[in-house]
């Protein structure tokens, strides 16, 4: 990779490892996030995404490998290195993680409260700003469980914001939604992504909506990358993993074609 | 079998010194923590609001108790007289910070514990440390700072109460005359039963806070269950344990300062 590319990549990914006792969920994956796109990392269900972006947020401790947050490695232990990491960069957990017990404000005004110098009026004009931003601003006295599902994401969205993150990093964000809430969140993360110009890493296993949202898309196989490219390059590509990955509908129908003909289940008897 | 006691005394041991690290660790994190003051006041209302009603009535029925027990008791030697100085030494010394601990982790200690483990379950703590502030002190280092402030004060109030308890019942019931019975508890209480009351609620607060918010705060660790169970077995264990350190503590503490 050349020195330009490099400079463009606000995160680098390099052989992450990481196991939980005899179980490997991460084995040497690699990923480049360009500065100002949003990626999506496909795979499917204990694929290791989640461990992936929680080693990113440093939930997680990876076993081995290395990241690189704009051009600077992010070491075990370097707490200088990781306090500026977290200072740019914001999580959304996948169960929204809101604090009960605050409301919608307070939510959105923690990070600025904990983490910055500002003065009160400040903070509270900057949290308005941005529940403002997420349209939630009249539900600021009201606490998370008084919103729907929707208005939560959104104020988790608006908490992971506030902050002006470079990169915003996505668990999940659509899981246990219906077609419909699919579609919302993803069109929302997109639009607040070229609206406030971060770096968007997303994890998911909704094929359709991240194909159509993303700029660039990877899928993760057994611990591995084994693709990384755009949309397109996606959808014309020959390899086997991703050829099952995203003709899996097709899959589907042929297995319930072959159960309506009975084909199935004389396969297992044989 | 020889094994097994190694290695639950090794559990322990293991134990003992995370707790260790995880209170040093709070109050360390409290250095430079931004809104601390505000995080405090907030945590010793809780801790005080909540706790009042309970310790204005358990403190006066032990002061009721402690007079008609210790009156009749004093009666068979003709020294009712000294019922004051029963009643306020019972108080001062052990039965106010004792009980006052006791209130305070069955109120105060177990909500803690409760709402760190359900905070711990819904990735509440993990978003706090993703964000870069430290879960230590934001969440643990203001109830143990509060802890340290509201513990003496309970106890004092619940020694006040018991000794308005103790005047009930003995001069009020029993007709002993109320001047007889304050100027004893005036004679009996000297400073130093004072400083070893307030020793004792001070060291209770930490112990007994740190505990339960150690349980909280590892509730996902809870090898024997998970989800709300771990949170439901997480609160027990910090209740159980912080009454038996309470009596512990008040034993090592009164064989030194007596």
């Amino acid at each position: 990779m050349g020195a330009d590319s490099n400079q463009s990549m606000l995160l680098n990914i390099e052989g992450l490892y990481k196991r939980f006792e005899e179980n490997v969920v991460l084995d040497g994956a690699s990923l480049n996030v360009p500065r100002g796109s949003l990626v999506t990392v496909l795979g499917r269900s204990g694929a290791g995404k989640s461990v992936l972006l929680k080693c990113l947020a440093d939930v997680v401790q990876p076993d081995a490998g290395s990241i690189l947050f704009d051009g600077k490695p992010l070491t075990v232990g370097d707490a200088a290195a990781r306090a500026d990491f977290r200072r740019r960069c914001s999580f959304l957990f996948q169960s929204n993680a809101l604090f009960d017990s605050l409301t919608a404000l307070e939510n959105v005004a923690l990070p600025l409260e904990q983490t910055t110098d500002l003065s009160d009026k400040e903070i509270r004009a900057r949290s308005l700003e941005a529940l403002q931003q997420i349209e939630l601003e009249v539900h600021q006295d009201r606490y998370p469980s008084q919103l729907s599902g929707g208005m939560q994401k959104r104020l988790a969205l608006a908490r992971a914001i506030v902050t002006r993150p470079e990169l915003v990093l996505f668990d999940e964000p659509t899981a246990g939604l219906d077609p419909l809430r699919r579609n919302a969140v993803f069109a929302m993360i997109a639009k607040y992504q070229r609206q406030f110009g971060f770096t968007a890493l997303v994890v998911t296993h909704d094929l359709t909506e991240a194909l159509i949202a993303s700029d660039r898309v990877a899928l993760l196989d057994k611990g591995r990358m084994c693709f990384e490219g755009t949309p397109a390059e996606f959808t014309a590509s020959n390899a086997t993993v991703v050829g099952d990955f995203r003709d899996s509908a097709d899959a589907l129908g042929r297995t319930l074609a072959a159960i309506r003909r009975g084909e199935a289940l004389q396969s297992e008897d044989s | 079998m020889l094994r097994a006691v190694g290695r639950y005394s090794l559990s322990i041991v293991h134990e003992l010194g995370d707790f260790a690290l995880f209170t040093g660790q709070a109050f360390r994190s409290a250095v430079g923590a931004r809104r601390l003051g505000r995080r405090i006041v907030r945590a010793g209302f809780e801790q005080g609001v909540r706790c009042l009603p309970v310790i204005l009535i358990v403190g006066m029925f032990t002061g009721l108790v402690l007079g008609l027990q210790g009156y009749y008791v004093l009666n068979r030697f003709g020294s009712e007289g000294l019922l004051g100085t029963l009643v306020s030494l019972s108080l001062v010394r052990e039965l106010g910070p004792v009980l006052a601990a006791l209130m305070l982790v069955g109120q105060a200690g177990s909500a803690l514990a409760a709402e760190l483990g359900i905070q711990r379950n819904t990735e509440q703590i993990a978003a706090l440390e993703t964000m870069g502030v430290s879960s230590h002190a934001y969440l643990v280092a203001p109830r143990l700072i509060a802890a340290l402030l509201v513990y003496p004060m309970q106890t004092a109030l619940f020694v006040t109460v018991g000794l308005w308890g103790g005047s009930l019942s003995g001069s009020l019931l029993l007709g002993l005359e109320p001047g007889v019975y304050w100027s004893s508890v005036e004679r009996a209480i000297a400073a130093p039963d004072v400083r070893e009351c307030f020793t004792k609620a001070a060291t209770f607060g930490l112990l007994t806070i740190s505990l339960c918010a150690y349980h909280g705060f590892n509730a996902h660790r809870c090898s024997s269950a998970t989800g709300a169970r771990a949170v439901s077995a997480s609160t027990t264990r910090a209740v159980v344990q912080s009454s038996i350190i309470v009596l512990a503590a008040d034993y090592v503490i009164t064989s030194f300062l007596v």
